[in-house]
């Protein structure tokens, strides 16, 4: 490729800042993958809405975090110019898009976490992360809104839209311990009260995840091992292609202007 | 959730035509007054509108499809966020058109079932590929801008549903022509890259938008009849002309070349433009556009991949219900 990754100054605000823009970046892109090829229409203009949800997010994050590291990187810089070892999401949200039930599974277990997050977030010492947070708020609950009734209709729905459902739980279950996971490097933010332990969120995101689950006739799995490693930027194989397809225009013409 | 309990077309009584009813509609068209979907109307207006209607809605769907396949490739998160908008406003405008045409009695499903077949036109403008980003700046600027000149006339179309749905349209269209025009400009006052992706796009999209307003006059199936119902207010050929005037000096602003050398502007300050190929449009028509195999392909995949996520959410909406009743029995 032609041009060349960016270097970041990971301290600790940047560094946190950037895991959360990346986790709304992936998610949204995936989103926007089904732009134009949803079940229905209905279902198209609410997948959009998402990923625009996510995307609006995610620039103001890269925004914040850029405005941190006082260097020369943006949002697009951030997003189009870091490697897949310099991304920072969670495994669950860059994996593929699968077939509808996997979609919403995905969705429907961060957005659980995210409505959670973000309202914690609110009371967040630094005002602009504080003020992101009241915004995302609002939108992951709708996220989970939208995400629960269908994880109901699928588990409740046919034998065949049970089987789907089922089948993603079983398979994106081992990546939804990452979104809990301390490192660090947060405690400190976290003791001067800049960010919140996601540790403390695990039960109250558990009870909503078990309680809509159920009503889904769908079941948890038993299996506690959880994968990790995308905080560090060890993924999973599809975020290259992913980042590939993302950032082919800036890597294939540098220093252009869109 | 899928459809409207509008499909029973066994019960009106358009058969019953009798000259009174007739001249008493063309009366109230001729005084501007809109006809609404409980007025009577003769069966030939509501074939000609639900074909019409139908038609953009399909042109809406299938026109998602050339500018999403750049939502995961734009060039910055912002030109990323207004794309995805853009496209998902495409798929409300298709949401109100089939609205507009149930109003007609024909449901949705009947109505993209056609489209699915084959049966059912759509602009043939969507049969083109984009190649490049560039095409995403021109499919705003001159597929979006053309839709404008022969939407805005419908505003005022005598069908109350449709000129109430394109009021909204075109009002986005016209944010999303701008949009357009802006990536435009910024491609033309790029790299030397940028300019001629942008000349190419315009080379490339030029005279298949010229003949997104129809066959000329002379050879147009509907035209009489839909100006005699106030559906159609301005020929085909005036419109393309109207656009061709409009265009032509954005396309000096931009520094770019329309790819017809043989241009020029008249007395009256007109632009006349060379002969179209319309043996080209009639084969497009006929399927053989470069991508028609290919569009119709998606949204059959879409269709099919996504038959058990309906079925799914109407057996859950029926157990409920059913659970709902052995509750109210109880």
């Amino acid at each position: 490729m032609a041009v060349a990754s960016i270097l970041v100054s990971e301290t600790p605000l940047v560094l946190y800042t950037l895991r959360r823009a990346d986790d709304a970046l992936i998610l949204g892109h995936r989103l926007s993958e089904w732009c134009g090829h949803a079940p229905m229409m209905e279902e198209d203009m609410a997948l959009a809405n998402m990923g625009l949800d996510l995307l609006g997010q995610a620039r103001e994050l890269y925004a914040y975090a850029a405005k941190v590291e006082g260097k020369d990187n943006d949002e697009d810089k951030f997003a189009y110019l870091r490697d897949v070892r310099q991304y920072r999401n969670l495994l669950l949200l860059e994996q593929p898009n699968g077939d509808f039930a996997r979609t919403m599974v995905r969705q429907f277990f961060y957005a659980a976490f995210a409505d959670l997050y973000w309202r914690a977030m609110m009371q967040s010492g630094d005002p602009t992360l504080a003020a992101i947070a009241a915004k995302s708020e609002k939108e992951s609950a709708y996220h989970v809104r939208h995400s629960s009734e269908w994880m109901v209709r699928l588990g409740d729905g046919t034998e065949e839209s049970h089987r789907r459902a089922q089948s993603a739980i079983d398979d994106l279950w081992a990546y939804t311990g990452e979104m809990f996971h301390l490192d660090e490097g947060e405690r400190g933010l976290i003791d001067a009260g800049i960010a919140i332990d996601p540790a403390k969120l695990h039960a109250p995101w558990l009870k909503t995840v078990s309680g809509v689950v159920n009503e889904a006739t769908l079941a948890l799995p038993k299996s506690n091992w959880m994968q990790q490693g995308g905080r560090d930027g060890r993924h999973s194989e599809h975020l290259g292609h992913l980042l590939s397809e993302l950032q082919s225009m800036p890597r294939t013409f540098p220093g252009a202007t869109w | 959730m899928y459809t409207q309990a509008l499909n029973t077309s066994d019960g009106d009584n358009s058969h019953i035509e009798d000259a009174a009813r007739s001249a008493n509609f063309q009366a109230r068209i001729d005084a501007d007054e809109r006809i609404e979907p409980n007025d009577w109307m003769p069966a030939a207006y509501r074939k000609t509108l639900t074909r019409q209607i139908s038609q953009h809605a399909h042109s809406e769907i299938v026109g998602m499809l050339p500018e999403g396949n750049w939502i995961t490739r734009a060039p910055s998160l912002r030109r990323k966020a207004a794309l995805l908008a853009k496209v998902q406003d495409e798929c409300g405008h298709g949401l109100y058109l089939y609205a507009a045409a149930e109003t007609l009695g024909t449901s949705r499903e009947e109505l993209v079932d056609l489209m699915l077949a084959g049966k059912a036109k759509y602009s043939s403008i969507f049969n083109y590929p984009a190649l490049t980003w560039a095409d995403i700046g021109a499919i705003g600027w001159l597929v979006d801008g053309a839709a404008i000149m022969n939407q805005i006339p419908l505003c005022r179309c005598s069908y109350g549903p449709y000129a109430r749905a394109m009021i909204r349209v075109c009002k986005e269209e016209s944010f999303h022509q701008r949009q357009g025009f802006e990536i435009m400009v910024t491609l033309s006052k790029g790299t030397e890259e940028q300019k001629a992706m942008a000349q190419s796009a315009l080379d490339r999209w030029w005279w298949p938008v010229l003949m997104m307003f129809g066959p000329p006059d002379k050879a147009s199936q509907h035209s009489d009849t839909s100006t005699k119902w106030k559906i159609k207010r301005f020929s085909n050929d005036e419109l393309r002309q109207k656009f061709v005037d409009a265009t032509v000096p954005q396309a000096q602003f931009l520094g770019l070349t329309i790819p017809d050398p043989g241009m020029k502007q008249n007395a009256n300050g007109n632009w006349e433009y060379s002969a179209i190929d319309w043996e080209e449009f009639n084969q497009v028509l006929a399927g053989n556009g470069p991508c028609n195999r290919d569009r119709l392909a998606a949204r059959r995949k879409a269709h099919d991949d996504g038959a058990w996520v309906r079925e799914a959410a109407l057996a859950y909406a029926e157990k409920r219900k059913q659970r709902q009743h052995a509750q109210a029995a109880e």
